[in-house]
């Protein structure tokens, strides 16, 4: 996984609450076996103005002028401000691959679904959860000026406004560490084999149907 | 000292480890796997040159792709197909046991977990699938995972979680011909979409204590759709009824240990829940929904919500963009709504009790000699598994489905998130018993109304909504 330590980045808005993962990355493009290459077909429908299939040819459809990240003052964008209850709907972690490999590492909202929340962690996005009146600041401020953007900094959980402003946010600090580190979750837990062993030698003795 | 809640003691049982900071490692009894979610996790293993931790506690089953027509010539989708095959050969190289697409076990997992007994109360039960929290109706704690997770839980058996808080929701008696669809849209329309985040939410009150366990795992479904990663529902008689004998259940003394063990599932009476949420069941109608989040619901009964009547700016935005989509005008009765499609499955309503109550209604449109509105362009019924399928047929179900016009499918998720063949046409209105009416869910451009199954089979013989009561009285 990619670190994140800091970021300054263009602040893109996506000023609708309750934005679902169909909406982030529609169905159609679940059938990939890979990882990689969502970003392409990241809000697909709302993107474009055809219907997109896998496998087509991305830089030749007709792009919706009225989609917000289709405008030219948002292109580079590596921040997302979003409103409640970001990410809600399906576990797939095809939004968050998606996302990140459009180019965003940061998402604020004020508020997140859980799932959503969890997956971004493991891919190198951080999730940043601000008082809706904050957010609301932000989304003004943003409209107001052409090419506003945010210094986002992890360790110091801060984000820094172009006016200096500073605005502290809470992290989990396991996945913080995870995240500044660049670390690997299943190489973490494999540190603990013998507790995981442990657990099953005691749960076998409880619960032996468990195990049968 | 306090007592503590179902879900206090389901994850105390599992806590491998905890961490400063609240971080732990828990320990998963049951890990259900499908086509979709799991390609990059077996990729995962093998570049790392890792190895599943403990097989025995995998199930795997292909539903989101598969046709539900004729399957004699494989998958026609090209992509699909690939994603069909690459699950086959993951759990052919890895040794998991498989319900393949031509077995008459296949179907949701979500329905074949609790079918075949792999779901059993007290468990934790991952998948990566957000709808995973149907098989928290059997008391246990279950919940859908991203990818990662996935890989991280066949590698190491355990899955890095913090602990949520605790919520109960408690809904009194519902009055006849209100059913478990209808109970979870009246909670998710009262605490919204969110309403459940950070929480595991456990359903109870005698609404849900009457409920068979079929329409537990209906509530349970739709906990995500209230935010809620997980829900839940207390171990009861029928609970333990329902396991018995099944093909994965334990047998023998195992049985009698672990029957003794679940009757322990339950919250103490001195528990406490970080919220309670009290519902009367009595004001609880026939549910549909009318926009594009689940939480835009209302009772058959009522009218399509007017947007100026609501203060909140960012609220009223949504319900403007939601009536645009959904081509529907503000203050328009539920029931003066036409459907041209209706969808009767998903793994929120495709078990046997669901087919029953749609074919009720289409029976009687049948003995008075009515069919499916021509109006209604096609009407699917699509279990929820090959041996829902098979029971249907032995009670003659599908005779019926087909004498009343509809068409009779075979197993899989189909037209609840259309991956497969089954999908709306743009501006084409559903009523689906499934669990998302997003905007797109079902094909670009479809628009969803959520319902039960008897209320989705009336819709389909009426061309538009009706108050299933006023059929079936």
């Amino acid at each position: 996984m990619e670190k994140f330590t800091v970021l300054n980045g263009l602040v893109a808005p996506m000023d609708r609450a309750n934005v679902d993962t169909d909406a982030i990355i529609p169905k159609q493009f679940l059938k990939s076996i890979k990882r990689s290459g969502f970003g392409p077909n990241l809000f697909d429908e709302w993107r474009y103005l055809d219907h997109g299939e896998p496998g087509m040819d991305n830089t030749h459809r007709p792009l919706n002028p009225d989609f917000v990240l289709n405008q030219s003052r948002y292109q580079g964008a590596s921040i997302l401000l979003a409103r409640k209850n970001f990410g809600c709907g399906s576990s797939r972690e095809h939004a968050p691959w998606a996302l990140e490999d459009y180019g965003f590492r940061v998402i604020i909202a004020p508020s997140f679904a859980d799932i959503f929340f969890n997956n971004c962690f493991k891919n190198g996005i951080l999730p940043i959860k601000l008082d809706e009146k904050i957010v609301d600041g932000l989304f003004q401020d943003n409209a107001a000026s052409d090419g506003y953007q945010l210094k986002v900094d992890l360790e110091s959980q801060t984000i820094t406004t172009p006016n200096g402003t500073s605005i502290r946010f809470d992290v989990d600090e396991f996945r913080k560490d995870c995240l500044l580190n660049g670390l690997d979750d299943i190489g973490l837990t494999l540190k603990h084999v013998d507790d995981i062993k442990a657990y099953e030698t005691k749960r076998k003795q409880q619960a032996p149907w468990l195990f049968a | 000292m306090a007592g503590k809640t179902l879900y206090d003691k389901l994850w105390d049982t599992h806590v491998v480890r905890t961490e400063e900071g609240g971080t732990a490692l828990l320990y998963i009894d049951r890990h259900l796997v499908h086509e979709v979610t799991s390609p990059q996790a077996f990729e995962g293993l093998r570049i790392a040159h890792r190895k599943p931790w403990r097989i025995d506690t995998v199930l795997a089953t292909p539903d989101h792709n598969v046709p539900t027509t004729d399957r004699s010539m494989g998958i026609e989708d090209p992509i699909a197909r690939i994603q069909v095959e690459t699950l086959d050969a993951n759990v052919e190289e890895f040794g998991i046991t498989y319900f393949p697409m031509n077995d008459v076990r296949q179907g949701i997992v979500h329905v074949i977990g609790p079918e075949e007994g792999a779901t059993l109360p007290g468990m934790t039960v991952v998948c990566g699938d957000s709808h995973t929290s149907t098989h928290g109706a059997f008391g246990a704690l279950a919940h859908g995972i991203g990818t990662s997770e996935v890989e991280h839980v066949l590698a190491t058996q355990c899955l890095v979680q913090k602990k949520m808080k605790n919520m109960q929701v408690v809904v009194s008696k519902v009055g006849a011909g209100v059913t478990a669809k209808d109970i979870v849209l009246a909670i998710i329309g009262e605490i919204g979409t969110a309403g459940g985040t950070g929480y595991a939410i456990e359903f109870a009150g005698e609404a849900i204590s009457d409920l068979s366990i079929e329409g537990r795992m209906t509530v349970c479904n739709m906990a995500i759709e209230g935010g809620a990663r997980a829900g839940m529902v207390a171990v009861d008689n029928k609970t333990i009824e329902y396991v018995k004998g099944r093909p994965f259940a334990p047998k023998g003394e195992n049985w009698d240990m672990a029957v003794e063990d679940w009757k322990g599932l339950t919250s103490d009476p001195d528990a406490k829940f970080d919220h309670v949420v009290e519902i009367d069941g009595r004001q609880i109608q026939p549910q549909v929904t009318w926009g594009t989040s689940p939480e835009m619901v209302v009772g058959v009964d009522a009218r399509v919500p007017d947007p100026e009547n609501e203060s909140d700016a960012v609220k009223k935005d949504g319900m403007e963009r939601a009536l645009q989509y959904m081509g529907l005008e503000a203050n328009t009765p539920i029931t003066e709504i036409a459907v041209d499609v209706v969808f009767i499955g998903s793994c929120t309503n495709s078990r046997i009790e669901d087919l029953r109550a749609a074919a009720v209604v289409a029976q009687k449109a049948v003995t008075e000699g009515r069919k499916v509105s021509d109006t209604v362009k096609q009407a699917l019924v699509v279990p929820g598994s090959g041996l829902v399928k098979q029971q249907a047929e032995e009670e003659g179900l599908d005779k019926i489905f087909v004498a009343a016009g509809f068409e009779w499918r075979e197993p899989g998720c189909s037209m609840c998130l259309a991956m497969n063949a089954d999908r709306l046409q743009p501006d084409e209105r559903c009523a689906s018993t499934s669990n998302r009416n997003f905007e797109g869910r079902q094909g670009q451009g479809g628009r969803t109304h959520l319902v039960s199954p008897a209320m989705a089979a009336a819709a389909a013989i009426a061309g538009h909504f009706v108050d299933v009561r006023d059929l079936t009285a």
